[in-house]
């Protein structure tokens, strides 16, 4: 009994400590990048530097950082607003009608994530080219809600699945239009997933580096100065910059997390 | 792509046929306006501009302009080039070797999250998996990569053991942990989702049979969870071969990747034939991928 007591124990700590490293290694680069944010040394490693704003000075008085810091909250916000209507509509569309070709519309609004970044890049690029997009905000945006859109869709549609398919009919045999029960009833009881939705592309356009490269030409967004500051030398000035990118991501989530956990 | 209402699924019974057909028609028309601007955003967008990827692996450079064209000239010159062929297989054995070892790596902590944790340290374990996903993914590699480098902290931390220094920066290795810093969250989160699904009672009744936790875990909890855990192991793979990112900063893109030769030619070689060529060769492999992928999540299902 006691010796396989022991060996469960330590079956149990080794678990234990196995699982502690998995996270460590998730949640170190992010807790370093911040951490080191506030080193006064140039190069981050131990011992502590003491503390120090002096990155974050450097980054806030550059240029290029600012630019490209407008640039990526106009373009997060714009995402945002047209993925969450586009996404709205399609989860509206699956919950309510049954129509033929109704798999493929689905497909093809659920797909664009699965498809390598890389490859939406180049695809946004050739064609944005001949379009007179690419180089411009506006082609960065078209590109990120179509990556978007089917998060905004699934937040909605999973909301949706709560919501009695019969209250809907009910008002219309009362005589109300369609875009009244939809008004009155779909957009309120979703409400809380449109909110979540908003942030949570937010997020997922401000992060993302690969189609903003390709196609935002001379209008950086803040990624793609990421990353060009990563090509040069170590800077601790990524780390400040990356902190900042952290803290606006985390607080979108965590605004979006609160929302969908609330109940009617 | 027409957009037809064939049957407006009410499940209220309509009495009276007058309403009803006029219902039908008005339900037909808020369908169309409330479903058509999705479909249109991703055909112009999504749909038309891989099309367009496609067209154009067929087009031709000359004197430094694109010229729409019908010629195999690119197809021929990418898959007889010998950086094409290295590229390719580092790419997939690379991102293979990701996708295993990433699922190996998981697994433990996936089954301590979903079996031992308690609801709430579980609940919040799973939401903080979440926040990775969403947190600039250049800067935590920017992160991995001072860590790893020769003065960094994985050589400061070894060096009283006597050993090291490592070197990770500019290797395949570097590589891989790129690959794992991109696809571990997202693994130990799918992993968690599809071993809290099992019913806990096959597992209670495992350990009845006195069935030892080894062997309950490969008879019958991998088993259960094998779906869930196939399609983790495919999402941790696709994530892995598009990346750009991994390869190019802790890889040394030494040897390049094929998502690399794309950035390559499009940035500087300014050949978009060719980097379209290698563009359209990637989806393809990573449609026969996950089509494999999905027998074996999916397929050849037992009925005991």
């Amino acid at each position: 009994m006691k010796a396989s007591d022991l060996r469960e124990g330590t079956r149990s700590a080794a678990l234990g400590g196995w699982t502690a490293l998995v996270f460590l290694f998730v949640f170190a680069p992010i807790v370093s990048t911040v951490v080191f944010s506030f080193n006064a040394d140039r190069f981050p490693s131990l011992p502590w530097g003491g503390f120090s704003l002096a990155w974050y000075a450097a980054v806030l008085t550059d240029d290029s950082v600012r630019r490209s810091l407008v640039n990526s909250v106009i373009v997060a916000a714009a995402t945002a607003a047209i993925a969450t209507v586009l996404g709205f509509a399609a989860a509206y569309v699956d919950y309510r009608f049954r129509f033929f070709g109704k798999r493929a519309y689905m497909a093809l609004a659920s797909l664009p994530p699965t498809v390598p970044v890389v490859i939406l890049g180049v695809a946004m690029l050739t064609f944005e080219g001949r379009i007179g997009l690419s180089g411009t905000l506006a082609g960065v945006v078209a590109g990120h809600v179509v990556l978007c859109s089917p998060f905004a869709m699934a937040l909605v549609r999973m909301r949706l699945t709560d919501l009695d398919r019969d209250l809907e009919p009910a008002a219309w045999n009362l005589g109300a239009s369609a875009w009244t029960s939809l008004r009155e009833i779909v957009i309120p009881f979703a409400l809380p997933a449109i909110l979540a939705s908003l942030f949570i592309t937010a997020a997922v356009s401000f992060d993302e580096y690969m189609i903003a490269w390709f196609v935002s030409g001379l209008n950086e967004t803040l990624p793609v100065r990421v990353l060009a500051m990563l090509q040069g030398q170590v800077s601790p000035r990524i780390n400040a910059v990356g902190s900042l990118v952290f803290a606006v991501s985390a607080i979108l989530v965590v605004l979006a997390q609160i929302l969908t956990r609330r109940k009617v | 792509m027409g957009l037809q209402v064939a049957c407006h699924a009410t499940a209220v019974p309509m009495t009276d046929q007058a309403i009803s057909e006029r219902s039908k028609a008005a339900a037909r028309r808020f369908a169309v306006v409330l479903g058509a601007p999705p479909l249109a955003w991703q055909v112009m967008f999504f749909v038309v501009p891989l099309g367009f990827l496609l067209a154009m692996t067929f087009w031709s450079v000359r004197n430094f302009r694109l010229q729409p064209d019908f010629t195999l000239a690119n197809w021929v010159t990418i898959f007889k080039a010998d950086f094409f062929a290295k590229a390719f297989v580092h790419t997939f054995t690379l991102s293979l070797l990701a996708a295993a070892l990433c699922s190996l790596i998981a697994f433990p902590a996936a089954y301590a999250v979903a079996f031992r944790a308690k609801p709430a340290t579980r609940r919040l374990l799973i939401f903080v998996l979440i926040v990775p996903f969403f947190t600039s993914f250049p800067v935590r590699i920017y992160s991995m990569q001072v860590f790893f480098s020769p003065p960094g902290i994985i050589n400061r931390l070894i060096e009283p053991f006597g050993w090291g220094p490592v070197h990770v920066l500019n290797t395949s290795t570097g590589t891989v942990v790129g690959f794992l810093t991109l696809t571990l969250p997202l693994v130990v989160l799918l992993q968690t989702l599809a071993l809290g699904g099992i019913d806990k009672s096959l597992i209670e009744a495992s350990h009845n049979l006195r069935c030892g936790r080894f062997r309950t875990i490969l008879t019958v909890i991998v088993p259960s969870a094998r779906v869930g855990l196939v399609l983790a192991a495919a999402f941790a793979f696709v994530l892995c071969f598009g990346d750009y990112i991994s390869p190019q900063l802790l890889g040394g893109s030494r040897p390049p990747t094929l998502s690399i030769l794309i950035a390559d030619q499009v940035k500087s070689g300014n050949n978009w034939p060719r980097a379209s060529v290698v563009a359209v060769s990637m989806i393809v492999t990573l449609m026969v991928v996950l089509g494999v992928l999905m027998r074996i999540a999916y397929g050849g299902r037992k009925a005991s």
